[in-house]
């Protein structure tokens, strides 16, 4: 039988995720500060995507303000953990609920008109939110950002070294990725992508188009609040840079390089966008030509992105043996 | 006998030209209405006014004596009425058990239990019933866009009724469909109707389809009601001869 629809693969999800944080926590034993500081950089990256990937992925809501999401979130966590002297866990959890709420309300222009309307509500508020960083210089210290951003300490435990913090990141990327998990494989998963496939359908089933279109905007951008929590301590230092609307372009990038839709398809997108820039280092000033180039040949061979690359190398492979599990096309009238 | 459904003047207009002219008909509890006339006399304009995709320009839409003019599809479809679309709407990516999954959730529970509760919101028994009654059952696990055209609008038809409705808006549901596959669904149709007491109106330009299987037809052309009558009246009707079936 075939068992290649979108939601019936999520179990080889939850175990990839478990594998990969159980490699992931000791990978980086026997590397340097800076390559550890790029896996996390990496994970940090990759919880942004996962809630874009939500939104657009599976939803199909164009949102071009992902980084700006982020840059809340990370402004935020910083605000509270330096000046307001908050521990980090409150301050996630309120970058998380500011960053739902102002999806929410961003997304209310999403009801009107779909696509493209969206698109440029969201390219305007990238602008706005970035604007605000650079000016408000009493709040966000302007172009000279904000330092001094402390590393956690959770349940008595100081993680301040490299090792300790990366840990720490594998596991709250872990954490979210699998609640996203959850939320994709339960009916509102199912609603969501109904949203993006049919959404005249959709409401004609009983389907709250307005409540799940807000809900997948919000949640999409509460992802990228998570993210900006977990990046501020990363890094210690925040300006406005990182947030601009350019990154967000390269995190829709990500989405789609992954693979849009999938599960797994942010870790993958998120590797390409972070970790492929590293390694193409040596080659000096062209790294980014060959990046963009290495980006482009992989969208014209399969715009599905690399998990549809692999799920077309997997089919392949599995309908080889033997002819004999050609279902479907004989039981057919 | 009670009527579910009351149209009660309805028109529709779009900038100058006129789709739907004041058209009333009530639909009486577990029938079968059928609705016949040419191409763009106005029949799914009519479906989509009293079902809420459009709102009509003038007239009333009542279901059990309630008024529901104007409401949204969802509010509809939660009132217990459900429909298919002309053109085939199935969601391609999920699964033949997904889909009709999907066609009942929203009925079951609150958001709540639908975020924390079972993946298939307790339906898989239902739609498992439904895929059985639909005769898919080989089909379960297969990606809706790979299943051929009358298999697809099985699944379009099945899932109009996986919430149990009580009034259910077929458009032209036997479109495209082979001969084979036509008396199966007329069959399908004919027993849902007789097992689940359901109530129907079906939009059908095949004629044998929509005589065999409808307990009354209402004739329609250039957005008015030409006649309505049970298929022998409607037959026999010369107005309807002259404007429609004479051609």
């Amino acid at each position: 039988m075939i068992h290649s629809s979108l939601l019936s693969r999520l179990d080889g999800v939850f175990l990839t995720l478990i594998l990969g944080a159980l490699v992931l926590w000791f990978v980086p034993a026997g590397m340097g500060r800076y390559g550890t500081y790029v896996l996390s950089l990496w994970l940090v990256t990759a919880v942004a995507v996962m809630g874009l990937n939500l939104t657009l992925g599976v939803a199909g809501l164009k949102s071009l303000a992902q980084a700006a999401f982020m840059g809340i979130g990370a402004y935020a966590t910083a605000l509270l953990t330096t000046k307001g002297g908050m521990g980090w866990l409150p301050a996630f959890a309120i970058s998380g609920l500011l960053t739902f709420a102002i999806g929410l309300l961003l997304g209310f222009p999403a009801l009107r008109v779909k696509a493209h309307y969206l698109a440029f509500v969201t390219l305007a508020f990238s602008t706005l939110v970035w604007l605000v960083l650079r000016n408000e210089q009493w709040l966000t210290g302007g172009v000279f950002g904000l330092s001094n951003i402390p590393r956690p300490t959770l349940f008595g435990l100081k993680l301040d070294g490299h090792l300790a913090f990366h840990r720490f990141v594998v596991v709250a990327t872990v954490l979210l990725a699998l609640a996203l998990w959850w939320l994709i494989r339960s009916p509102w998963g199912r609603a969501f992508l109904a949203l993006r496939e049919n959404p005249v359908r959709a409401a004609s089933l009983g389907i709250n188009i307005r409540a799940y279109t807000l809900l997948a905007f919000a949640i999409g951008s509460a992802y990228a609040g998570f993210a900006g929590a977990l990046y501020a301590p990363l890094v210690e230092f925040i300006d406005p840079s990182p947030f601009a609307l350019s990154a967000s372009f390269f995190l829709l990038l990500m989405v789609v390089a992954g693979g849009s839709g999938y599960q797994l398809g942010p870790f993958v997108g998120a590797l390409l966008g972070v970790v492929l820039p590293e390694w193409l280092r040596f080659t000096g000033g062209l790294y980014l030509i060959l990046f963009a180039a290495i980006v482009v040949a992989l969208l014209i061979a399969c715009p599905q992105g690399m998990l549809g690359l692999f799920e077309r190398f997997w089919n392949a492979i599995r309908r080889r043996p033997m002819g004999r599990n050609l279902p479907l096309r004989e039981e057919q009238p | 006998m009670k009527n579910v459904l009351e149209v009660e003047h309805i028109a529709k207009h779009f900038g100058g030209i006129v789709a739907v002219e004041d058209v009333s008909f009530a639909v009486r509890e577990g029938e079968i209405l059928g609705i016949i006339g040419p191409n763009g006399c106005g029949k799914s304009t009519l479906f989509n006014c009293v079902l809420g995709q459009l709102t009509p320009s003038a007239g009333r839409v009542k279901l059990d004596g309630q008024d529901v003019t104007g409401l949204t599809p969802e509010e509809m479809n939660k009132r217990g009425v459900s429909r298919t679309f002309q053109l085939l709407q199935v969601f391609p990516e999920l699964s033949v058990r997904e889909n009709l999954i999907l066609a009942g959730q929203e009925h079951k529970g609150t958001m709540i239990s639908r975020l924390f509760g079972a993946r298939d919101a307790g339906l898989t028994a239902e739609a498992d019933r439904m895929i059985g009654f639909f005769r898919l059952g080989h089909l379960a696990e297969a990606k809706a866009g790979g299943l051929s055209y009358g298999q697809q609008k099985l699944l379009d038809a099945a899932m109009a009724f996986m919430a149990g409705p009580r009034l259910v808006l077929l458009d032209e549901p036997a479109g495209g469909v082979n001969l084979t596959m036509l008396g199966d669904l007329k069959e399908r149709l004919r027993a849902m109707n007789a097992e689940a007491g359901a109530t129907f109106v079906v939009i059908e330009h095949n004629m044998d389809f929509v005589m065999s299987l409808c307990t009354r037809v209402l004739v329609m052309a250039e957005g008015k009601v030409l006649a309505i009558g049970s298929p022998d009246e409607v037959r026999a009707n010369p107005a309807v001869i002259e404007a429609y079936l004479g051609h």
